[in-house]
């Protein structure tokens, strides 16, 4: 099974290499036949702006729509939390796939100054995580469906929905790769563990 | 929980990546480079063009027309500081902007050393013609690096002598014995630790943009396929016919710099670009400022 990495804009390549490390198949995504070839899909951090308009005018946003509804896994890491929520709480009539039924705050903890990495404990990985927010965004609002995975100050930075799950940080910038493995884990792809 | 680290300060550059950042002059023109898909905008009293034109000490753009752009727009906004200007620096730290370009296109403050970057919680990028003035730059503090190119010119064979040159460096080192790292250090000017991991990565530790000329998305696309990461638009986009039509087809041709079809596709109907400049019959060559 094919894992694709949304590479219209933003840090797919370390998304990429996460995966390959996992020994798991994957390629770029850059256009509607590739997302057609994958069984599973990262939306890598970058601008939430440049990648929703380049989604929906090439036509992958439609097709990921349809793959979403009939079960495909997608994970949505910072900019890509943002495109997979409902509505972005200081932006509303910024364009979002609103696939995942949450509402999130851009730029949440501030600018670039404000960026940070903090250790936190996600259960569902076996514990502490080292968490890298950059200009990160935050949940403001969850649904009934959505499952609080990891929270940091009162607020949830990382969530499942069925087939959807999204974070607020970074786990492609770092060594670490646990949250890649859970992932893989909801796709059923078999690979090899690495630590 | 710990602020401004390297991890949080070139984590923050690779979000850039495969994208395009554009100079804007006002908040309305920030809005066209951010509905047009721009990855972050670089707020400036002038665009390289024009400074050129203007002559006189070119220095950090006025708070109030950064404060206004920041105000426009949701993507990062950086500003540019003379090199070596550090109280310039601090200022624009303080009012918040996402990333400093201590930058060749102004004029220099300090002409024997540049800012010491890893002092600051905010991000840098810098210019380089080659390795070892990256690697320089890196060893600052810088956590992005872009070609110079000749800024204002419309000209980018400027931007593709950089990007060769530090590509073929780094070509180099990869191929190079362990034993030879040290002299090839000393010979281009830069720390043996970073000449290391140049070597270990096969790229610059940090992301690297093109810069310094590209005027077409044909241009973009070029400096794509010679290795870069993303692309910096300075004049090309604000000084074309028709700047919402140019900044949205660079931006295509940035992403899809591998697929003729989509290039040919986007570089149709994209109204004049703007006039372009000789680099041998430049007055001033922007890309010799820094050391």
């Amino acid at each position: 099974m094919m894992i694709g990495v949304l590479g219209l804009q933003g840090d797919f390549r370390e998304h990429l290499w996460a995966l390959q490390k996992l020994n798991a198949e994957a390629i770029v995504v850059k256009t509607v036949e590739d997302l057609k070839r994958v069984s599973g899909l990262i939306i890598p951090g970058g601008e939430s702006t440049t990648i929703g308009r380049l989604a929906r005018i090439t036509g992958i946003a439609d097709e990921l729509h349809k793959r979403v509804i009939q079960g495909m896994p997608v994970y949505g890491t910072c900019a890509g939390m943002i495109l997979l929520a409902k509505r972005i709480a200081n932006y509303p009539n910024q364009y979002s796939f609103g696939l995942m039924d949450i509402v999130v705050e851009r730029n949440a903890y501030g600018r670039q100054v404000e960026s940070f990495e903090v250790d936190l404990p996600i259960q569902v990985i076996g514990g502490k995580f080292k968490a890298i927010f950059i200009r990160a965004p935050k949940i403001v609002e969850c649904g009934d469906k959505v499952e609080i995975l990891a929270e940091y100050n009162g607020s949830p930075v990382f969530v499942q929905q069925d087939n959807l799950l999204a974070g607020s940080f970074h786990p492609e910038l770092g060594n670490d790769l646990r949250v890649h493995e859970y992932f893989l884990r909801m796709v059923g792809v078999k690979y090899a563990g690495v630590h | 929980m710990e602020k401004g680290t390297w991890t949080v300060k070139t984590g923050f550059a690779d979000m850039f990546k495969g994208g395009v950042i554009m100079d804007v002059t006002t908040a309305e023109q920030a809005k066209i480079a951010e509905e047009a898909g721009a990855v972050a905008v670089m707020a400036l009293e002038r665009v390289p063009a024009d400074i050129r034109k203007a002559g006189g000490v070119a220095r950090m753009a006025s708070i109030a027309k950064i404060k206004e752009i920041m105000q426009a727009v949701s993507i990062p906004v950086m500003a540019k500081v003379r090199i070596g200007h550090i109280a310039e620096a601090r200022i624009l730290e303080a009012l918040g902007v996402d990333f400093i370009d201590e930058s060749e296109v102004l004029t220099p403050a300090d002409d024997r050393f540049h800012i010491n970057k890893h002092e600051f919680k905010v991000p840098f990028v810098c210019g380089a013609r080659d390795l070892g003035e990256a690697l320089r730059r890196i060893a600052e503090g810088a956590a992005m690096i872009r070609t110079k190119g000749e800024a204002g010119t419309g000209n980018v064979v400027e931007a593709v002598k950089h990007m060769r040159r530090v590509m073929d460096d780094i070509r180099k080192v990869t191929t190079m014995l362990d034993d030879e790292l040290v002299a090839y250090a000393k010979e281009i000017g830069a720390p043996v630790e970073l000449v290391r991991e140049v070597k270990r990565l096969g790229r610059l530790p940090v992301v690297n943009f093109a810069a310094g000329g590209v005027a077409t998305p044909a241009d973009a696309a070029l400096m794509m396929i010679l290795g870069a990461d993303g692309v910096f638009v300075g004049s090309g986009i604000f000084k074309s016919k028709d700047p919402s039509k140019m900044a949205r087809a660079i931006v295509m041709a940035v992403t899809y710099w591998n697929d003729p079809e989509m290039l040919l596709k986007v570089s149709e109907d994209i109204g004049e670009p703007m006039p372009g400049l000789e680099v041998e019959e430049l007055e001033v060559r922007m890309q010799e400022r820094g050391w």
